[in-house]
């Protein structure tokens, strides 16, 4: 008895070549949404690019009524409110890593690993809700008049506590970047051979020791862990908006409502009326872009890099 | 040798991982219902060849094979893969049941896969099959269990079993026994010769008296190169090469 | 003398670190415990069979529910997937099985690139790609970005399992005389079909949660839906435009939503982990 024949088997060739041909047409499918992307937002982003220039980075007139934009307060806000949000969150990610990775035995490891992943699940709106109705009260009640109480003399707490501003926003990103600093801090620790630890440890280090240099060891990843956080707080809309105050302008003071580039284009997309209005927006959204994908990809090359040294898959 | 119908012909084959130069002009014959044994140090193109006969080495990133192999006096490189791999079956060096699948479906795999709908027809090949690989006693009562619920010798069978059921002329063996106990390696070499009289049997093994336990030619293949080929008894006890006698003393290997 | 005391510095700096640390988690922990407790506390008194079944009232009026916004975050993410599935996962069999070479390093970048993009960017898209030519907010727009979102978390994961799938299962089909479509399909993807599905499950969750795409381009809609192409509600919209309004009402239902949300996410959560721990028992050989 024989098993197919030379016409089955032409024909299972075609359906090969098909096969392969649609999964490839659906990768290109990637390549070409990526540019088109790109390049819609640039096509609709004209009339301001055209306008402005250059100097629409550069210009705080945010002015719709008279048709005047400059995109520079939201670049602020968008700035500052990341840059809030790691430093506050680093640090602590790097100790959820070093207990995650040295510290916690397997039995709470798992669980810790998993709550911390859960903290990343939450909805951004989710996050704007508790922000606006729990953190926002406690800002403005407690912790702000204690700040400006200490620190009133200088520019950066100056201001009425308001509760939400600035300095709320940051809170809120520094919570919602902390589990994937911490990680992939985590899995950088745990990369690091452990030939480093037991050679610092023979040498008479205490434990920290012995961690500190294995943090030392795993500096690019984690560094690279924390561009990643950093974008990612770039991004973040819904939680930024409902805590930040959305007004466009620049203050020296956290306690100050700010407004940022993200948070911009989800309070007046949809209430933008002229082709100008709505141009200035893209070119917003336009920026958010370049900015999220250049900072992704430098991330990426620094966690892939060190990955990559230890043996792991890219 | 010369009166014998060669089942498989090799002539002047050479085959490349990319630029690298794995076997350099192998031709040789294999007999139909002979069992050839390809022996050799590690690294010596033994398992390349034998991925060369099924046109397994182009699937290989950089895979190519210049020169000719003949089945049945046609050239496999003018037929359809799929064919090829229909007539020329194959079990590797680690047992490999299909994870997802059952003993009968493992078993059935190949011809499902390949549009045989009848059951009936199916179920016949799939005992046949089992019983060919001196298998169906000990699952026929436990055909719905997983491929990898077997011992390793048991899978093992269970592997000849869904290669002799697609019907194959030819069986290709890349050390089917290397990852096996030495109960499961002597059931192997038992159905190795049970299988000779209705197929051609080329294996490929690193264990010198597997060699010349179970096969009728033996070839000794060193860097890449067929240095010897002959009638197994001959290459064992009078070989005409001094690299094989070396080889077979333990002079190095 | 020296010695000791410098020992015993070392050895409290070693406690010291090692507490702040613990420490840092704890304070980690304090946010997530308070967001449940809150949304708990806050939702559940909400979330009543009204919240399932009934429509928004009248502004201004008390009672009513979201049972359009449930149905229409169904909708769009139903919608969504029918997008981000078929491309995520083609494209996850492409980088696995042919991607080795220059284009496939190309399409894992711009997957990654797809991926770190800001949903409410995509959201600006779906706006100039769909809602200004078709001149109006729809579901499609808003199902479009959402299944842009979905696309590369699932050509990640559908990757990252197919990988992992021994190149051995592909060379004993292949071996059989299978041809390469099948051998894939349904052998190699069925293999990594459970950790497949997880990947599926976590893009899920995450474009259910997601409220920025769907703010200019499925808007919002107090009504039930009647055709696709007009705005439709979905439980986050809602869930924004309820919590900043000066109703005490619509904030508890805004509540209620999270909470739903959140339930969601957890089940979804834990299914993945149960899918994936039983994955690695099945691996005997």
């Amino acid at each position: 008895m024989r098993l197919g024949n030379a016409s089955i088997a032409l024909q299972e060739n075609k359906a090969d070549l098909f096969f392969r041909g649609i999964v490839r047409f659906v990768a290109l499918l990637i390549v070409v949404l990526v540019c088109l992307m790109a390049y819609e937002m640039y096509a609709s982003s004209a009339p301001t690019r055209e306008k402005f220039g250059f100097s629409f980075f550069f210009s705080s007139a945010w002015d719709p009524v008279q048709d005047q934009y400059g995109a520079l307060p939201f670049i602020f806000g968008t700035l500052v409110s990341s840059l809030i949000a790691l430093l506050l969150a680093v640090p602590i990610s790097i100790g959820i890593a070093v207990v995650l990775s040295e510290l916690a035995p397997p039995f709470i490891e798992k669980p810790l690993s998993f709550v911390i992943e859960l903290l990343a699940g939450i909805p951004s709106i989710v996050y704007g809700l508790w922000g606006f109705f729990v953190l926002v009260p406690w800002l403005r009640g407690d912790v702000e008049p204690l700040l400006i109480s200490l620190f009133g003399s200088t520019p950066f707490f100056s201001g009425t506590p308001f509760g939400i501003g600035m300095l709320a926003a940051g809170m809120i990103l520094a919570i919602m970047i902390l589990p994937i600093i911490a990680s992939i801090s985590r899995d950088v620790l745990n990369a690091v051979p452990r030939a480093q630890r037991e050679a610092a440890l023979a040498l008479g280090s205490t434990r920290w020791e012995s961690t500190v240099i294995a943090l030392r060891y795993s500096r690019s990843g984690i560094i690279g862990s924390a561009i990643l956080g950093l974008g990612r707080a770039f991004g973040e809309t819904m939680a930024v908006t409902m805590v930040i105050g959305n007004r466009p302008g620049i203050s020296a003071s956290l306690l100050d409502p700010a407004s940022t580039m993200a948070s911009v284009l989800a309070n007046e997309f949809t209430e933008a009326t002229s082709t100008l209005y709505v141009s200035a927006l893209v070119e917003i959204a336009l920026t958010l872009f370049v900015v999220a994908v250049l900072v992704n990809s430098v991330a990426r090359l620094l966690v892939w890099s060190v990955t990559r040294q230890d043996g792991g898959r890219a | 040798m010369t009166d014998l119908k060669m089942k498989i012909t090799t002539e002047n084959v050479h085959a490349f991982f990319g630029t690298n130069e794995a076997l350099k002009g192998i031709s040789v014959s294999i007999p139909e219902h002979s069992v050839v044994a390809i022996i050799g140090p590690s690294g010596c193109g033994k398992s390349t060849f034998l991925r060369a006969l099924n046109r397994m080495h182009e699937t290989v990133p950089g895979g190519k094979i210049t020169g000719t192999i003949l089945l049945d006096g046609a050239d496999i490189y003018a037929m359809d893969a799929v064919t090829v791999r229909k007539r020329v079956g194959m079990v590797f060096q680690k047992p490999n049941p299909f994870p997802t699948m059952s003993i009968f479906d493992n078993v059935a795999a190949g011809l499902t896969m390949n549009g045989i709908r009848d059951r009936k027809l199916v179920k016949e090949i799939v005992e046949e099959s089992l019983h060919k690989a001196a298998l169906w006693d000990e699952v026929k009562d436990n055909l719905g269990k997983s491929g990898v619920s077997l011992s390793g010798g048991q899978q093992q069978r269970l592997c000849i079993a869904r290669s002799l059921a697609v019907n194959p002329e030819v069986i290709l063996m890349d050390e089917p026994a290397s990852a096996l106990d030495p109960i499961s390696t002597a059931k192997i070499e038992e159905l190795i010769y049970e299988l000779k009289p209705h197929y051609t049997i080329v294996i490929v093994t690193h264990n010198m008296q597997q060699a010349a336990r179970v096969s009728d030619y033996t070839a000794f293949f060193y860097i890449g190169t067929l240095v010897e080929y002959g009638i197994t008894k001959k290459i064992f006890t009078m070989p005409e090469k001094k690299q094989t006698e070396d080889y077979i003393t333990g002079r190095f290997g | 003398m020296k010695r000791t005391g410098y020992f015993l510095y070392r050895t409290s700096k070693n406690y010291f670190f090692y507490g702040m640390c613990v420490v840092g988690t704890l304070i980690a922990l304090v946010p997530l415990y308070l967001i449940l407790y809150h949304t708990l506390a806050l939702g559940l008194p909400a979330l009543n069979w009204n919240f399932f079944t009934q429509m928004p009232k009248p502004v201004g009026e008390p009672g009513g529910g979201l049972a359009n916004a449930i149905a229409g975050t169904l909708i769009l993410v139903g919608l969504g997937a029918c997008i981000g599935l078929p491309v995520g996962i083609l494209a996850g069999i492409y980088l696995s099985e042919f991607g080795n070479g220059i284009f496939g390093t190309i399409v894992r970048f711009l997957t990654d690139v797809l991926n770190g993009v800001p949903s409410i960017v995509t959201g600006v898209v779906a706006y100039t790609l769909i809602v200004i030519p078709t001149r109006h907010f729809s579901a499609y727009a808003g199902a479009v970005a959402l299944g842009i979102l979905m696309v590369p978390t699932i050509t990640r994961t559908t990757e990252e399992m197919l990988r992992m799938v021994p190149t051995m299962y592909r060379e004993a089909a292949l071996a059989l005389g299978i041809s390469q479509w099948k051998m894939t399909l349904r052998i190699v993807v069925k293999t990594a079909s459970g950790g497949i599905v997880t990947g599926i499950m976590l893009a899920i969750a995450r474009i259910a949660g997601e409220t920025a795409p769907l703010l200019f381009t499925a808007l919002n809609n107090r009504f039930w839906h009647t055709t696709l192409d007009q705005p439709i509600a979905s439980l986050t919209v809602f869930i924004y435009n309820y919590g900043v309004s000066p109703f005490e009402d619509w904030i508890a239902q805004a509540w209620a939503g999270a909470l739903v949300l959140i339930s969601l996410i957890l089940i979804l959560s834990i299914a993945m982990r149960f899918a994936t721990r039983s994955k690695y028992q099945a691996s005997s050989l």
